[in-house]
C-alpha cells in the first residue's frame, strides 16, 4: 500500500508527476525539475518532506539515552530549540540512519528520521530504551505534516505568507527552531540554501501550502531536492551511506564527537577499531555524461565508487560524491567507468554549491 | 501529450518517420520525454554503424536517469543529429522535432511490424 502525506490531493491537482519514494506516493515534479532546482538557489521553493517522520522523546532519561544512541554529542545542545545532525550506528559502526536531534529541554527532544527508515529507526529506538531501560517515552507523530521552504527569499516570504511567523523566527540563528502556536519552525534544510522546515498539524498543511504559493514561494518535486542537496555536499541515506557503511568512511566524521572520552555510544568502539579506510570527496566529469551512483572510480591510489551522481543545474556539467582510497585529494585526476568506457573526471572537496554560489 | 498519425511506433517509446527516400528518422516519444524529465545527456551512434533490430545503441540520460534507445529495425546508421546532442533539452521542448538519428532499413518491409499511433496509444494507455 502507497502512503499518501497531508498534502497528496495539492500535489495530484497541481498536476505533479507523482513517484514511489520509499512505500510514499510523492510529486517527482510539477513540471520541470531543473527551474523548480533553480528556484531555491535563486528565489524560494518548498518541499514536502512530511514522509519523514517526528519522533519526540520525552523523560527524565532522555538527554542520557541520546547520548548513547546516536554518534554525536547531544550533551553540546544548551540553547532551547537548537539542532544537531548526527548519525545512529549499529554495533559494526554502519549508518542505521542520519537524523536530526531538536532540544528543547534536558528531559524533551523532537528527533526528525528518514521515510525509508523510519520504521527500522523505531523499532531500533524501542529496543534500546528497553535494554538500557531508560526513563524516557518515544512518541511517534504522524499527526504531523513537514514543509520545507528552502532559497534566498524563503524566509522573507514564509513570513509574508505566515501571520506571526516573522516575530516568532527572525532572531533563529542557522540549524535552531522555535514554537509559534501549533508551528515548529526551525532553521534548517537540505538544500545548501538558507530557509526554514515547518513542522505543523496534518490539517493545517494544505492551508499553510496554498499560502505559501500565494506569496510566490514555488511548489518543488523531490527531484530537485536531490539535485539542491547534491550540489550541497549533502549525504542521502541508502546512497551515500548505509549499514553498511563507517560515517568516517561516508564523509560524516564531523558528525562523530569523541570529545567525552567517558561516553559510550553504540558503534564507538568499531569506529575507534576500524579509524577511517575511505574517504568521501566531490568530482566533477570533464567529458561528456552523467554520473550515477555505484560507478567504479579508477585513481592512482586504487578504486573507489561513486555513491551518489546527477546532473549539476547550477554548474551545467555533471557531478558526483565518491568514496575513494584515502590520500586522493582535492585536484587530482580521475576516471569513471560509465557504460564500459572510462571516462575523465576531477577530484573536489564538496560541497559544490553554497547560498546559490558555485564554490569548485 | 501527442501522438501524430503519420508517425510509426515502437512499444520502447521510439517514434519513426518513413522518409521519401525510404530511410528511416528516429527519435522518443512526447510521453517518453515527459515521463524521462528534463533531458541532459544524448549518446547517439555513429554513421555507418550496423544495428540490429531491437539492438540497444543510443543512451539518453534526463537529470533523474540514464535509458537506452533501441533500433526499431535492423540497418545502417546514417547520421546522427548533433543539433540534439548540442542541446538535450531540445528532446523536451518537441521530441518530434528533435530526432535523434536516421537508419537506412535492411528490410524495408520491417518497418510493417511497428506499430501505429493508436496501436502505441494502446500500450501506454
Amino acid at each position: 500500500m502507497t502512503q499518501h502525506t497531508p498534502l497528496h490531493a495539492t500535489h495530484v491537482a497541481a498536476g505533479a508527476r507523482m513517484v514511489d519514494f520509499a512505500g510514499w506516493d510523492m510529486p517527482v515534479n510539477y513540471g520541470s525539475q531543473i527551474e523548480e532546482h533553480h528556484a531555491v538557489r535563486r528565489d524560494a521553493g518548498m518541499f514536502d518532506v512530511s514522509h519523514m517522520l517526528a519522533l519526540d522523546l520525552e523523560g527524565a532519561d532522555a538527554k542520557a539515552f541520546l547520548r548513547g544512541l546516536i554518534a554525536n554529542d547531544v550533551a553540546k545542545l544548551v540553547e532551547p530549540g537548537k539542532a544537531l545532525y548526527a548519525c545512529m550506528l549499529n554495533e559494526q559502526g554502519g549508518v542505521i540512519d542520519d537524523l536530526i536531534v531538536y532540544f528543547l529541554s534536558d528531559t524533551s527532544y523532537r528527533i526528525v528520521v528518514n521515510a525509508g527508515t523510519a520504521d527500522k529507526d523505531v523499532a531500533w529506538m524501542q529496543q534500546r530504551l528497553a535494554a538500557t531501560g531508560a526513563a524516557a517515552t518515544l512518541s511517534v507523530r504522524r499527526d504531523l505534516a513537514m514543509i520545507a521552504v528552502q532559497g534566498p527569499n524563503a524566509r522573507a516570504k514564509t513570513w509574508a505568507a505566515i501571520p506571526g511567523a516573522e516575530a516568532a523566527s527572525t532572531a533563529l540563528k542557522v540549524f535552531q527552531a522555535a514554537t509559534f502556536g501549533d508551528i515548529f519552525i526551525a532553521r534548517t534544510g537540505y538544500t545548501g540554501e538558507d530557509g526554514f522546515e515547518l513542522t505543523l498539524p496534518a490539517d493545517k498543511a494544505a492551508g499553510t501550502w496554498a499560502a505559501l504559493t500565494a506569496a510566490g514561494v514555488k511548489p518543488c518535486g523531490l527531484g530537485a531536492r536531490d539535485t539542491l542537496r547534491l550540489e550541497a555536499g549533502m549525504a542521502l541515506y541508502g546512497n551515500d551511506m548505509d549499514e553498511t557503511v563507517s560515517p568516517l568512511d561516508a564523509g560524516l566524521a564531523w558528525t562523530v564527537d569523541f570529545k567525552d572520552e567517558n561516553r559510550d555510544f553504540v558503534g564507538k568502539a568499531a569506529l575507534v577499531a576500524n579509524g577511517a579506510r575511505q574517504q568521501a570527496l566531490g568530482l566533477i566529469l570533464e567529458d561528456r555524461g552523467i554520473l550515477r551512483s555505484h560507478q567504479k572510480v579508477f585513481t592512482a591510489l586504487g578504486e573507489g565508487e561513486t555513491s551518489s551522481g546527477s546532473f549539476s543545474p547550477t554548474l551545467e556539467k555533471s557531478i558526483a560524491l565518491a568514496r575513494l582510497p584515502l590520500g586522493v585529494a582535492a585536484g587530482d585526476a580521475v576516471e569513471v567507468d560509465i557504460r564500459g568506457k572510462r571516462l575523465k573526471a576531477r577530484v573536489v572537496k564538496a560541497p559544490f554549491v553554497r547560498n546559490g554560489k558555485a564554490l569548485v | 501529450m501527442s501522438t501524430p498519425t503519420e508517425l510509426r511506433y515502437t512499444a520502447s517509446h521510439e517514434w519513426v518517420r518513413v522518409e521519401a527516400d525510404g530511410t528511416l528518422t528516429i527519435g522518443i516519444t512526447d510521453h517518453a520525454q515527459e515521463a524521462l524529465g528534463d533531458v541532459v545527456f544524448l549518446e547517439l551512434p555513429e554513421a555507418g554503424r550496423s544495428v540490429a533490430k531491437e539492438e540497444a545503441i543510443a543512451v539518453i540520460e534526463s537529470v533523474k536517469a540514464a535509458s537506452d534507445i533501441y533500433a526499431p529495425v535492423a540497418g545502417e546508421i546514417l547520421e546522427a543529429n548533433q543539433a540534439a546532442i548540442d542541446a538535450p533539452e531540445s528532446v523536451n521542448t518537441d521530441a518530434y522535432a528533435a530526432w535523434l538519428f536516421k537508419i537506412k532499413p535492411a528490410n524495408p518491409a520491417e518497418v510493417e511490424g511497428l506499430l501505429d499511433a493508436a496501436g502505441y496509444e494502446a500500450t501506454i494507455g
